[in-house]
């Protein structure tokens, strides 16, 4: 028998699951380039989030440092991508 | 009800709550018509959904290590989301995007008619 908070937390990873099929779907149908570099975008946080709760519930708080990392690198990737979609190198 | 199960109680509620911000900011970059509206409902939605998560996180496990790095992550994204939303939505105007045709202005094409931005570059 599952406990509320067990529950709960079984809630939390198929929300946060659907929040990624959701952007899965926007980057295989989106018309332009912008509309898939949107969805990686909006994916990188969403992540972010996931690791948020796998700290709470597991308890480590070293797995916060995954957190940080991902959306510093998700932020670089980010503005890469957008200088392409310009046009331009990345050192002008 | 003791104090262990009150900070469970309140970080469960938070992250409740962002995990329903999150849902509906990626329904909003699903169902919306047009880049520039995506980027709108897709940042704001989701960085609250996420900085929500984190601070329910925080409450639920609650010890100084765990605060000091959550806080750090909360600014970071705070900042990083927002500059790399208005790094994309200028791309993505600079590299021929149309905006939707129920659209009302387009206030950065008004300013490159004007002159008044001298470079067309990110």
């Amino acid at each position: 028998m599952m406990t509320p908070d067990t529950l709960l937390i079984t809630i939390f990873y198929v929300g946060l699951l659907l929040c990624c099929g959701l952007c899965l779907y926007r980057i295989a149908h989106g018309p332009t380039a912008s509309d898939r570099v949107v969805a990686i975008d909006a994916i990188g946080t969403v992540v972010v989030g996931f690791v948020a709760i796998l700290t709470a519930v597991s308890g480590h708080a070293y797995l916060l440092d995954v957190a940080l990392v991902w959306a510093l690198i998700s932020w670089v990737g980010t503005l890469a991508l957008a200088k392409y979609l310009v046009g331009k190198n990345l050192n002008e | 009800m003791n104090d262990m199960a009150i900070k469970e109680i309140v970080g469960l509620l938070l992250i409740l709550i962002g995990v329903g911000f999150d849902i509906s900011g990626c329904v909003g970059l699903v169902r919306l018509p047009d880049v520039y509206n995506r980027i709108q409902a897709s940042t704001k939605c989701v960085v609250l959904g996420t900085t929500l998560i984190l601070i329910g996180s925080l409450v639920w496990l609650g010890s100084a290590a765990a605060m000091v790095k959550g806080i750090l992550c909360i600014l970071f994204i705070l900042i990083t989301s927002s500059t790399a939303a208005h790094a994309l939505s200028r791309a993505a105007h600079i590299s021929g995007v149309k905006l939707w045709k129920k659209s009302v202005c387009d206030r950065l094409a008004e300013d490159q008619a004007n002159g008044r931005i001298k470079e067309e570059g990110a």
